[in-house]
């Protein structure tokens, strides 16, 4: 085992991917000279040279439709997009081009590409910088999204979101980049159709996702001090939704609180909650409850960003609001 | 200027520093270079969070543009936009409780450096989407033009704006329809880490506003009476009904692109080289050989401008936390005006 930071294991799976297959190159704003916005490509220029790691202007459609075309061209990009607001300067691409073309064309052309962007809030960076817009993207067919939120799935998801016929997109939110885990010295691969538990428990499902997966972590840890143990259930793939694991959990905790930094309103917790209740509704002791984020813009102040965002303590009450 | 010299070094004479305009501009581009080295102390000491992007170095770029606006035209910025905040007139007090999150901010605290907002003087904003504030710049002056009202929108964005789509259709639609907008460029050679060089295959950047028949020139950003007549001239042939103008401004900043920034990508020779053209002391030879600014002058002028920097952060520091309960407000209006209800 290493302990090793999110970025590098990030890194070393972009690296790993660089080394095993000609046809992956890297993409996207200041993932050259600068090192990667977030320093994820540090040194990867060096290493592979401008043709595979490419500085594009900020141009994110044009980057992004090129990144489809490449696909289509029989190359497998890797498209970095510096933050998930900037996506939306592309959402044409990615919904009407990458999303749609394997069906239009009567399942003639395939979109081998993967999209990978920070999201999130945290970082007191505001309501440009820093909202969590995964879930819309889970909204579109022809997508995988994916949220890896520990150490290892950063290591071990883009290989098979590689190896994925159809464009996936990684959101990496803000806040893991800089958190250490432990990698098993053997890289494992990740299976990209399977949410995952991460801790067990019989009193309560939490379910949980990319930034909030700690904040879920950190609410079963306190619960577990008053009594209550509670399974924390990282989705890790919000599309396809592993909704077997799901409500396997949920039929045996009879209980469910879903947290989601995005907002509430038509959101990925929405689905997650309607899935339960459409599945297990029989054997729920109460309804399902959700913690998301107040539907506000991101504001600067910190004060008000805590407020705006899922906290342990959210967590904490909603679980007791179910009587668990 | 006629369409067919439309692309030029700037005709603009940059002429002798008058007495008190010059000792004005200089005080404002003192203002903001001391306000923004405050920022940095404040950042080390963690009073200012989130990103903070200063404009070191680009101040003659603000100050020029500013002083050839009037009171109700309007401005649209960037996130590098401490200095175009200051020279448009917010007061220093409100910019710096902004970005300490404070309920008395320009923007209640919820802006921060990057979103600094005021009504007052038709500051609509830092925008933090590379080229966003373009298309809003083209539709505030087409309001403007719609009622019949002689005003300029300014609009500031950096060179890297200048690849994105929203620039392209931008400079087009504000030509088409013959739109108040004065473009400033503030080409700084580098887009985050990127430089120009390696991000557009014409590197002229007053040749693309041209290729869209809009009048445009090339400006020395580190000269701020150079700037400012371009912008007089401009905003002159805007206001005669002579539809958007184009000025690259050609500047550098002195500081890394954020307080994030480890700076790995450019020479410490070319920030040198650079640091020798800065706008603030050629000002301030200019005005001692002049006179215009005597024995002790300068000394008095940052003595005062440090006055009102103590003052500014004093009053930041003062200053409270937006309630909880606010945090909703503002989401949508809270009041509709009467002649639009049914
Ligand atoms: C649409 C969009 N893409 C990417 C970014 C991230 N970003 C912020 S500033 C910046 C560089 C912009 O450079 P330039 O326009 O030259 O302005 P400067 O920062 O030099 O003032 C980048 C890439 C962003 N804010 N918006």
């Amino acid at each position: 085992m290493t302990a090793i930071t999110y970025r590098e294991a990030m890194r070393q799976a972009i690296r790993e991917a660089l080394v095993r297959d000609d046809r992956v190159f890297v993409m996207g704003e200041d993932v050259g000279h600068y090192g990667g916005c977030y320093a994820v490509t540090l040194g990867l220029l060096e290493e592979f040279g401008p043709e595979r790691i490419r500085d594009t202007p900020l141009s994110e459609s044009a980057f992004v439709g090129a990144g489809i075309g490449a696909a289509l061209g029989g190359m497998r990009p890797i498209v970095e997009i510096m933050t998930v607001n900037f996506s939306l300067l592309a959402l044409d691409q990615i919904m009407n081009n990458a999303a749609t073309l394997l069906y239009m064309s009567g399942g003639q052309f395939n979109v081998p590409l993967v999209i990978r962007m920070a999201t999130g809030a945290g970082r007191q960076v505001a309501a440009q910088h820093s909202h969590s817009l995964e879930g819309w993207f889970a909204h579109i067919p022809g997508l995988r999204i994916l949220a890896p939120a520990t150490v290892e799935d950063a290591r071990g998801m883009l290989w098979p979101a590689l190896c994925d016929p159809d464009p996936v997109l990684i959101f990496e939110h803000a806040m893991l980049y800089n958190v250490e885990g432990d990698l098993a010295d053997e890289a494992t691969l990740v299976d990209i159709d399977k949410a995952a538990i991460r801790r067990g428990g019989k009193d309560v499902t939490i379910i949980a996702y990319g930034g909030t997966l700690r904040t879920a972590l950190g609410a079963a840890e306190q619960l577990a001090t008053e009594g209550v143990e509670a399974e924390v259930i990282d989705l890790r793939c919000l599309r396809p939704l592993d909704t077997p694991t799901i409500v396997a959990s949920v039929a045996r905790t009879h209980r469910a609180v879903v947290v989601d930094e995005g907002w509430r309103s038509g959101s990925l917790s929405a689905e997650v909650a309607a899935r339960i209740t459409e599945e297990v509704f029989y054997d729920l002791d109460a309804p399902v409850a959700r913690v998301c984020s107040v539907e506000v813009p991101m504001p600067y102040a910190k004060h008000l960003e805590d407020e705006a965002i899922p906290q342990v303590a959210d967590v904490v009450a909603a679980v007791r609001g179910l009587g668990a | 200027m006629t369409k067919a010299a439309a692309v030029g070094q700037s005709g603009a004479e940059s002429g002798a520093a008058g007495g008190d305009r010059g000792v004005h501009l200089l005080r404002e581009m003192l203002r903001i270079r001391r306000f923004e080295e405050c920022c940095v102390e404040l950042y080390s000491r963690a009073e200012i969070r989130g990103f903070l992007h200063l404009g070191i170095g680009e101040e003659a770029c603000a100050v020029g543009v500013m002083e050839a606006l009037s009171p109700d035209d309007a401005v649209v910025s960037t996130y590098r936009e401490h200095g175009h905040a200051l020279a448009r007139g917010l007061s220093m007090r409100a910019i710096m409780a902004e970005l300490e999150g404070k309920v008395e901010g320009c923007s209640r605290g919820r802006g921060g450096s990057m979103h600094l907002f005021d009504a007052a003087t038709r500051f609509y904003g830092g925008n933090a989407i590379v080229a966003g504030g373009l298309p809003l710049a083209v539709g505030v002056a087409l309001a403007d033009h719609l009622q019949g009202r002689s005003r300029v929108t300014a609009c500031f964005f950096g060179d890297g704006a200048v690849a994105e789509g929203e620039f392209h259709e931008s400079m087009n639609l504000s030509e088409l329809w013959h739109l108040p907008v004065l473009f400033c460029c503030e080409n700084n050679l580098y887009a985050m880490g990127t430089a120009l060089k390696y991000t557009e295959s014409e590197t002229d950047l007053s040749l693309k506003a041209a290729s869209y028949r809009i009048p445009a020139r090339v400006v020395d950003g580190m000269d701020v009476l150079a700037v400012e007549a371009a912008a007089r001239e401009a905003t002159q042939a805007i206001r005669g009904g002579g539809g958007p103008q184009f000025l690259e401004l050609r500047t550098y900043r002195f500081r890394a692109h954020s307080m994030y920034d480890p700076d790995r990508y450019r020479d410490k020779a070319e920030i040198e080289g650079w640091k020798e053209r800065d706008p603030i002391p050629a000002l301030v030879a200019q005005l001692t050989a002049s006179g215009a600014l005597g024995e002790g002058g300068l000394d008095r002028l940052e003595a005062e401008i440090a006055v009102e920097v103590d003052d500014a952060v004093a009053f930041a520091e003062a200053g409270t936390y937006e309630p909880l309960d606010d945090l909703e407000r503002f989401v949508t209006s809270e009041a509709v005006p009467q002649e639009q209800t049914p």
